[in-house]
């Protein structure tokens, strides 16, 4: 059963529809990631959602009941900020108290609870200091206690990582999902980092121009991208779109792809898949992730389709862990992910191996996912 | 040889320095002679000045001309001294800046805080009263002040002043909140503190820096202003400046110009003592900010 439900979700700003019609479901206990480019709409997306945003049609219900109509306050909701917006007259104390302090909460009871969320966070020797002591890290977990201190049905969170340092944030990133683990509490999480999302999210929502354009696990989302535009803003780096055509032999299906010399390659993809060979000679684009193109020794062993080819090697990046190496076709740059001391050479020939169970196929003119 | 060119330089700046510094004491001597001058003729004796030299100190000094202004001198008819008008201007000033203040204050607020449909057009219009020359308002301000039964009284001037005032608080108050981070009302809000909790509890308390400078351009304004308090002023509510001018246009018998520089000075002494005062907290105020960022 869903906690949170959203369903045809509208928005508009004057003449503007930023919001066009969002169908949106996360069971207890989820962690819902809202992601997509700046301008997408997942802020207003979230802020309708805390109530800070009326909207326009559709409804919004939170465990069962319609919070359209409901004050942020009354939704049983809390929210962490991007900018932190942690009160700069109070102390951390008064931060995380201010809300029990409006509801009129004993000071006593107050300060139990404040403790409590204190010690979670180990920011209890900061509770008398003022926002503009801390550092970037310390404030927000400030701003995280005093969302912690209302022990809400849902959690939101408007990129609250965006304001840290590389280092911080990876931490951070740790400290919310070990958090999340311990208290089982519901999160919509809205982020354009999209490792955020795949290292943090139960279920994944990708936003483009107010339309969400696919809904589902890490995994699928990964794996399965439900059009080209999920396919390149998902993964890092991003997923290699190749132009190509389907070739057919009865039911089999191979994709040929051009070289910039040379025969043109072609890949055997599939075998015994009739509608996909009933658009032989048709363009696609094919879509292989660097990690499932790689040096023959590191191929998937598991793989039940995996095609080795020779290619020009451009350029190498060695990145440590991995090498990557950058190659031609199909008149595009292709990056394949190698281990990191496989035996190539910029400017030279490689034999790389194409996992084709991970490869996908597009319609160039819809955008969608065929295969 | 880049010592050479350092040193230099280092006398070059110290001579265009003390230019400067001359200068500027130059023009400091030039504002402050008015006040030296009020200031030694008020505590000298009429025929001191008679005899000719106004920027000579006084040989015989006497505070008999701050008496007289303050208490007995003749102000129109009634030989009451400035007192009563002081006293006047206060009733009128304390109450004026401390409405128009508030005021602009919320307008403030909710015009950067609780945006509304065609709230520009609104902080439009307010703004268009600054730029209306009082003496086009004369009339029909007089025509309402009568209609209201608040012709000739502090009430009456207490309104004229706020109404004029708004423009300008209101300008100064969403300015400063437009800079207002927005996320800490959202917080607020899901916080559950009202419309007026919000202000009080977030807004108010990093508003200093702005009330002061609007405090100080307020008073300095309502204190200072002749033309109002002229024509909507009566006895019971003429303002210092009107008696000011009425002590020093006072016909018959002779021109007490002592007496006029020392009621000149009291007149012009509690706008003097705000900047004094509220302009320390105001410097007072940037620098926290500053330090704290």
């Amino acid at each position: 059963m869903s906690f949170l439900k959203i369903e045809k979700l509208k928005k508009s700003f004057g003449r503007v529809e930023v919001l066009k019609g969002i169908d949106l479901e996360i069971e207890e206990g989820g962690f819902l990631v809202l992601v997509g480019p700046s301008g997408c709409g997942k802020s207003t997306l979230l802020n309708t959602i805390a109530g800070l945003e009326t909207i326009t049609d559709g409804t919004i219900s939170i465990n069962g009941r319609s919070v359209n109509d409901l004050h942020p306050s009354e939704r049983d909701i809390a929210m962490v900020f991007q900018s932190y917006a942690l009160y700069p007259n109070m102390t951390v104390a008064g931060n995380i108290g201010f809300g029990m302090e409006i509801r009129g909460v004993a000071k006593a009871e107050r300060d139990a609870a404040i403790a409590r969320v204190a010690e979670t966070l180990q920011i209890g020797q900061l509770l008398d200091r003022k926002p503009s002591q801390l550092s970037g890290g310390q404030r927000q977990r400030v701003a995280m206690g005093r969302a912690l201190v209302r022990e809400p049905q849902v959690f939101l969170f408007d990129e609250p990582l965006s304001n840290l340092d590389a280092k911080l944030r990876v931490d951070m990133r740790t400290e919310i999902k070990r958090l999340h683990q311990r208290m089982g509490t519901t999160i919509v999480y809205v982020t354009h980092d999209q490792i955020e999302a795949m290292t943090l999210a139960t279920r994944i929502a990708v936003l483009k121009d107010g339309v969400l354009q696919q809904f589902g696990t890490p995994a699928e989302i990964y794996a399965r991208p439900a059009n080209l535009f999920v396919a390149d803003f998902m993964g890092s780096p991003s997923m290699n779109l190749i132009p190509a055509t389907l070739d057919a032999d009865g039911a089999d299906v191979a994709i040929v792809m051009k070289r910039d010399e040379g025969a043109p390659l072609v890949l055997p993809y599939a075998k015994n898949v009739p509608e996909l060979a009933a658009r032989k000679g048709e363009m696609v684009v094919f879509g292989i992730r660097p990690e499932a193109l790689t040096d023959p020794d590191s191929a998937d062993r598991n793989a039940r389709h995996v095609s080795e080819l020779d290619c020009d090697i451009e350029v190498i990046e060695p990145a440590g862990s991995d090498t990557f190496a950058v190659t031609r076709i199909g008149g595009r740059e292709i990056v394949a992910r190698l281990r990191a001391d496989a035996p190539i050479i910029a400017g030279q020939k490689a034999r790389l191996a194409f996992n084709l169970d991970k490869a996908v196929l597009f319609d160039p003119q819809t955008q969608l996912r065929i295969a | 040889m880049s010592a050479d060119r350092m040193a230099g330089a280092g006398r070059s700046n110290k001579l265009l320095r003390a230019l400067l510094y001359s200068v500027l004491i130059l023009f400091a001597v030039y504002y402050l002679l008015p006040l030296y001058v009020m200031l030694v003729n008020s505590v000298k004796p009429l025929e001191e000045i008679r005899q000719g030299d106004m920027l000579s100190l006084p040989t015989l000094f006497t505070l008999e001309p701050w008496a007289k202004a303050w208490s007995s001198a003749q102000i129109g008819v009634q030989p009451t001294g400035l007192k009563p008008y002081f006293l006047n201007s206060v009733l009128m000033v304390v109450p004026a800046v401390t409405i128009s203040t508030v005021l602009g204050a919320l307008n403030g607020y909710i015009l950067t805080k609780w945006r509304f449909r065609g709230d520009d057009v609104i902080f439009g219009l307010i703004l268009l009263s600054c730029f209306i020359p009082f003496q086009i308002a004369l009339i029909p301000a007089a025509r309402i002040l009568g209609m209201l039964g608040l012709a000739g009284t502090t009430t009456g001037l207490i309104l004229i002043h706020v109404v004029y005032g708004l423009g300008f608080t209101t300008l100064f108050f969403r300015n400063y909140y437009a800079a207002f981070p927005t996320e800490l009302v959202r917080a607020a809000q899901i916080d559950g503190a009202s419309f007026f909790q919000i202000f009080r509890r977030i807004l108010l308390p990093s508003s200093a820096p702005i009330i002061v400078v609007t405090v100080i351009w307020q008073f300095t304004n309502i204190w200072n202003d002749f033309l109002f308090g002229v024509s909507f002023g009566d006895f019971d509510s003429l303002p210092m400046t009107v008696a000011l001018n009425n002590l020093v246009s006072s016909s018959g018998g002779v021109k007490e110009y002592n007496v006029h520089f020392a009621g000149a000075i009291l007149a012009a002494l509690p706008t003097l003592v705000v900047y004094i005062v509220s302009g320390r907290y105001f410097v007072r105020g940037l620098m926290a900010g500053a330090v704290k960022g």
